[in-house]
Order: structure tokens, then C-alpha cells, then sequence
């Protein structure tokens, strides 16, 4: 089953004519997924690899029955590229796009929540993958297989080495959130989605320092999750103030640091890692009895 | 990006929000001509990106131009909490009968924005959330809807303003929103905002964070770029569009991905335990593709810390073949060998991902005299930490 994408989750891709679009359509193609058309304004008629083209989502939803959009459109049009698909009422919304103005980011999110059709993932994020399934976004095809273990996590690399350290025993579903500091889609959806998904049995959660998402994550966890979550905080030795990478990770004071998110996971049972390696090594630990 | 008053308090005369007069000076010099110009009682602050200047003595009246210019020599180039003067603001004293504060942000938790507003100004608002919550309103704000005088007027009741100074208030919250939207802010915040005697609202003092992901439309941002307060290695990396943070250790760190860069440094810093508390010294995302120029670039910055002792590159490769990274590292050398950088420091590699085993025998092959390849983030941070300890007891 998996959550959010699976073998029926037919993908159009924002931005599919530029350079990282053509790219990372190939990519999914070739592990897969089912690419049926891209959107650029203007650019009707024309094709990439075979695959149409068309003006806006609503057509392209109306002549493919896409219903998941991947954005690569640059920062300056991101906006105007989402409320589009979400205009179109298209299920998922999945922003890879990095640098995009946090009021933009505010914007179509609340238009999302006005409209309510459609579940946005990101921005400035990966993506999401259920192996051997479908893939959404730029994350590795080839560096795990399918499973039972679900993934959710602010950082790419990170899901990545994860994915990769646990390939034997397998993913449902791995998501990328993105490092924002305004995302569609938080650590509680996807737990509350991975409790519910019948072939997910464990969750690894991974976070990383600013705001508090942890922190009500591991609440979350507490009252509603029944699954074993394994859990990985990074940035324990980011200074205060600085932004480190991501937009949306910087410790403001005392707020954000990642001993409050670790001892906030723990307090609720989440076993944490002090690495990501040794968090795979909880995991696999959890898995294998 | 956070700005200093001055910068803030021209945002707020831009958008209509009344002030009082003053500039800011680098020098005695200017702070005597500025004095001059507004006559009268001035006030000295010193322009710090830190609180707590008041205490340190960074802020002070003066009576007259001469006065203004002893206490502007004072304060220039005093150190407050690790920041060095190098800019007064010199502006007019006004008398205060209240202090009140106000505020937007961003709210990552409700992914939205929050008013807050509160009769109690003048001190620290975390203060007053913590001891007199009551007394603080926190509205939301809808980034779709923002804030007119509707708005404004259920944030300023909310926070039970007296009726005197009410529509002023509102006036200033909706100019105050305009402010927040117009130049991309998340945050801005007036504390405090005064009543003088004549019933006038002034806004004193004043704080402003500004999107960075928003630059690209707003002209002059490189204007509020602050060179002076800015690590010089910073300045330099942010020329090549690195994306680095200078810390305080011993291991240069290079990866890809800032989450897995943020967890190499942590675990570099736990294997330093072990050998009389070794550091990360700094953070450096070279980003997905990890190309040989962009390894160059960063190897370039990371070497040119005179604290670092050893090198640490930590790659997973994704979507780029770690072979390919492996090629990037070793040309990354070459170019820098044949530009004269000195290359003395070792150089730990780990590798991981994607083409792994082909990619740490290109390394291997290659037999460079600095690097070693280590299989796992834990192990070569041990090894890393080991290296830059032995070089820092040699010298």
C-alpha cells in the first residue's frame, strides 16, 4: 500500500522542460514511475521523451487523469505554479523547489487549507518514494528496495543514507519534508499516515534543529502512534542564531535546539540515535527482533 | 538575515512609521554634526545585533554636540558580549510617558503569521510572556487575508491600548504589516513604542529579519550585507556562493546536504571527546552535485582556516556516482596545488552511497600522499578527530 504514492499514482511534472525537470523526469521514468505529462506555459504540443506537454494542470490532469504534480519551477514562479495545481484540485503537490520566499510558502499553503484538495509536500524537499512502487521528486531510485519501514524526515542526504543503511530490510514509503521554515506537510502527517498504512510495521523519524515540530511530533507520538518509532536529531553542535543549510534550521535562543527535541522524543519512548548509523542499527535491531 | 536598528528604523520611515530624527555615525565626528542638527537632548546607542547594550553602557544621553561626541568616542569600538562597535545612532531624546510593544512573525507552527501586542513595552517581551501572560495578546494572522485597520483594531483591543492613543496604534500596526510583506520580513518588532507627554505615538527602538530567499526582489539588499560583524572567511565562501558557517574547532567539514552536514559535525564532535575535545570547525554544504570546482572552492575555504587542523569530506551519493565524487576530490587538489594553495593538512574522505566500492578505489589508486578513506561517518570521524589532535599537540 504505502502512503500518499503507489503503482496507481499517475505523475505530471511543473517545470518538466528545464534542465532539472527533463532531468529528474528521466530518472523517474526509468525507475518506474508513471510520468504521463509536464506542464510549461506556453508549451503546449511540444513532448520530452515522449511524454506531453501541456499549457497548465487543469488540461493536464483532464487528458492524462494525472493526479500528482512534482514543481521544479524556480523560486520567482513557484507560487503561481502551485495555486495553480492546487486550482486544479489535484491530490498531491510535491515542491522540490529550494529558495522560495517564506510569504510565498505562507500564501499557497493557506490556499491550500481554504481549498482543501490537495496535500502539498515541501517545499525545498526531495520529494517521496515508495520503493518499487512510484517516486516523486529527485530521491535515489536505486539505493534501497521496498519494506515495511516508514521514513519521514526534514533532510535529503539523511533520508538518503538511511534508505541506504537499511536497504536489506526495505521502505513503505520514505518522505522527504523539506527544511523550510513553512512546509506542507509535517512529521505528525506522516506518522499519523504511516500508523494508519496497513504495511508500514515501524517508523524512523528524523529531524533536525528550529521550531518546535519535533517537540509536538514526539506529543503526537505519545498520544496516537502504537507503532515503534526509532528517532535521529541533528545540529546538536549548531551555534545560536545561525542559519545552518536549510532556511528553516537556526536555534533562536533557547528554542529549537536539538536536546529539546531529543528529550522530548525520548520522554515519550522514541528511541533515539546518537548517529544516524546507530539509529539504522536501533532500527534494524527493532526489525530483526 | 537580522538587521541592525538604524537599518530597521529606515525600513519604518519608509513606510510612514513615525520615528524620531536622528542617523547614524561612524565616527565623533559625525555624531557631534548630527547632535548639532537636531538640537537639543540626544540620546548614543551603540549598534549591536545583541541585547543587553543598556547594561553594557552602550547606550547613553548626551546634552550638547561636544557631549554627544565624547560619549560617541566611548562607545565605538567598546566590545558588547563578543560584538565591536562600529556605528552609533545618534538620534533626538524624546520623553516617555508609556512604552508599549508590538510585533508580527512568522508562525512555524501554525504556518502562518502572529501579531503580538502588549501595554507592557520597554522591557523583554519573553519577560512578560513568562510572568504576566495576560498581559500580552498573540493574534493570529492569516498570510492570505494580512492586516487592515479591522485587523489592526481587534490585535490593538486585544491588548486593551487605551483609548487615547487606540487609532494611532492602529495606524501604526497596518503600516507595521506593510512593512512585514512589502520587504519580505519575518519578523518586526518595535520595542519600545512610546507615548511622549504631548500624546504623540513614537516607535523607539526597533528589530527587523529579513527573508533571505527573497533577495532576488528586493534591489539594495547587498546594502544591509553586514561586512564588519561577518566572519572574513564567511564573506569569502559567500563569494563562491558557498553555503559555510565558521565555527570554533579543529576539523574543516565538507559534505552535501546540510542535514547530513549538520550531523557530521555533531558526530565529530562526539569522536573529539576522546581526544581532549577536538571540534568541528565549521559547516560547509557543497550541495547535491559535489562538481571538482565546487570541491576546490571548498576545500579552498575550509584550508584557508588557520585553526583547522584536518579535513573531513563526507559525501553520500545520491544521484551523483561516488566515483564521480571521487574524480571532484582529486582534481580538487590538482587545481588547488597549481594555484599555490599550501596543502599540508590530511584529509579524511568517506565516501558512501551510490558506485561506493568504485569510487574509494579511484581514491585508493590514486595514493595521495593527504587523504585517507575511511568506509563509515562514525569511523572517520574518529580518525579526523585523531588526525587534527596528534597535529595540534606537534605544534
Amino acid at each position: 500500500m504505502a502512503i500518499w504514492l503507489d503503482t496507481d499514482s499517475l505523475i505530471l511534472v511543473q517545470g518538466m522542460t528545464g534542465s532539472e525537470g527533463t532531468k529528474h523526469t528521466r530518472r523517474m521514468v526509468a525507475s518506474g514511475a508513471r510520468v504521463v505529462a509536464g506542464v510549461t506555459p506556453g508549451k503546449a504540443g511540444q513532448d520530452v521523451d515522449g511524454i506531453p506537454i501541456f499549457d497548465d494542470v487543469q488540461a493536464a490532469m483532464a487528458a492524462t487523469g494525472a493526479n500528482v504534480s512534482v514543481v521544479f519551477v524556480p523560486p520567482k514562479f513557484a507560487k503561481v505554479a502551485v495555486i495553480e495545481a492546487l486550482d486544479a484540485n489535484i491530490a498531491l503537490a510535491v515542491v522540490i523547489t529550494e529558495g522560495i520566499p517564506v510569504h510565498d510558502t505562507a500564501q499557497f499553503f493557506q490556499y491550500s487549507q481554504n481549498a482543501g484538495a490537495t496535500r502539498i509536500i515541501g517545499p525545498n524537499c526531495p520529494g517521496i518514494i515508495s520503493p518499487g512502487q512510484s517516486s516523486a521528486g529527485i530521491i535515489p531510485t536505486d539505493i534501497t528496495r521496498a519494506g515495511r519501514i516508514g521514513l519521514v524526515s526534514k533532510s535529503g542526504t539523511l533520508t538518503y543514507q538511511m534508505m541506504y543503511e537499511l536497504r536489506d530490510i526495505g521502505f513503505s514509503t520514505c518522505v522527504g519534508i523539506g527544511g523550510d521554515p513553512i512546509i506542507g506537510t509535517t512529521h505528525i502527517d506522516c506518522l499519523q499516515a504511516f500508523q494508519d498504512d496497513p504495511e508500514t510495521d515501524a517508523i524512523v523519524m528524523i529531524g533536525e534543529i528550529g521550531g518546535d515540530a519535533e517537540e509536538r511530533a514526539a506529543a503526537y507520538i505519545g498520544e496516537h502512534i502504537t507503532k515503534p518509532v526509532v528517532g535521529y536529531v541533528a545540529g546538536f553542535t549548531a551555534p545560536e542564531g545561525k542559519t545552518m543549510g536549510h532556511a528553516g534550521a537556526i536555534v533562536s535562543g533557547s528554542a529549537g535546539t536539538a536536546i529539546a527535541k531529543q528529550e522530548a522524543l525520548e520522554a515519550v519512548g522514541v528511541k533515539v540515535g546518537r548517529t544516524p548509523s546507530a539509529t539504522a542499527r536501533l532500527m534494524r535491531e527493532l526489525m530483526q527482533g | 538575515m537580522d538587521l541592525y536598528e538604524y537599518q530597521a528604523r529606515h525600513l519604518f520611515r519608509k513606510h510612514q512609521i513615525p520615528g524620531t530624527p536622528g542617523e547614524v555615525c561612524s565616527t565623533a565626528a559625525a555624531a557631534h554634526e548630527v547632535a548639532r542638527k537636531i538640537g537639543g537632548q540626544v540620546v548614543v546607542k551603540a549598534q549591536v545585533k545583541t541585547g543587553g547594550r543598556g547594561k553594557a553602557g552602550g547606550v547613553k544621553l548626551a546634552q550638547t554636540p561636544d557631549e554627544a561626541a565624547a560619549v560617541a568616542t566611548a562607545i565605538l569600538g567598546m566590545n558588547i558580549r563578543g560584538h565591536t562597535v562600529h556605528r552609533v545612532l545618534v538620534a533626538e531624546a524624546s520623553d516617555i510617558a508609556e512604552e508599549y510593544y508590538v510585533s508580527f512573525l512568522l508562525d512555524r507552527a501554525n504556518r502562518a503569521f502572529l501579531a503580538m501586542a502588549s501595554t507592557a513595552g520597554g522591557v523583554e517581551i519573553e519577560e512578560v510572556a513568562a510572568t504576566r501572560p495576560q498581559d500580552l495578546a498573540m493574534i493570529r494572522v492569516d498570510a492570505l487575508l494580512g492586516v487592515d485597520v479591522h485587523k489592526a483594531t481587534e490585535i490593538v483591543d486585544a491588548a486593551n491600548f487605551p483609548p487615547a492613543v487606540r487609532d494611532q496604534v492602529i495606524a501604526i500596526m497596518v503600516q507595521l504589516w506593510n512593512v512585514m510583506v512589502d520587504e519580505d520580513a519575518t519578523l518586526v518588532e518595535v520595542n519600545p513604542l512610546v507615548l511622549t507627554p504631548n500624546g504623540t505615538v513614537l516607535a523607539l527602538d526597533g528589530k527587523v529579519t529579513l527573508d533571505d530567499n527573497a533577495n532576488y526582489r528586493h534591489a539594495g539588499r547587498a546594502d544591509f550585507v553586514d561586512r564588519e560583524g561577518t566572519d572574513p572567511i564567511e564573506l569569502r565562501a559567500k563569494e563562491f556562493e558557498l553555503n559555510y558557517v565558521k565555527l570554533d574547532g579543529e576539523v574543516g567539514i565538507i559534505g552535501n546536504g546540510a542535514g547530513l552536514v549538520m550531523s557530521t559535525l555533531d558526530v565529530v564532535a562526539y569522536a573529539g571527546e576522546e581526544f581532549g575535545g577536538i571540534k568541528p570547525a565549521n559547516f560547509l554544504d557543497i550541495g547535491g552535485g559535489a562538481s571538482a570546482t565546487v570541491m576546490a572552492n571548498g576545500l579552498n575555504i575550509v584550508l584557508s582556516d588557520p585553526e583547522v587542523q584536518a579535513v573531513l569530506v563526507n559525501v553520500f551519493g545520491g544521484i551523483t556516482s561516488c566515483a564521480a565524487v571521487a574524480e571532484g576530490v582529486l582534481q580538487a587538489l590538482e587545481m588547488l596545488k597549481s594555484e599555490g594553495v599550501p596543502l599540508a593538512k590530511p584529509i579524511v574522505c568517506r565516501i558512501d552511497g551510490n558506485n561506493a566500492v568504485a569510487g574509494r578505489r579511484i581514491l585508493t589508486e590514486a595514493n595521495h600522499p593527504l587523504i585517507e578513506i575511511v568506509e563509515t561517518m562514525d569511523d572517520a570521524a574518529h580518525r579526523v578527530a585523531e588526525l587534527a589532535a596528534a597535529r595540534k599537540a606537534g605544534q
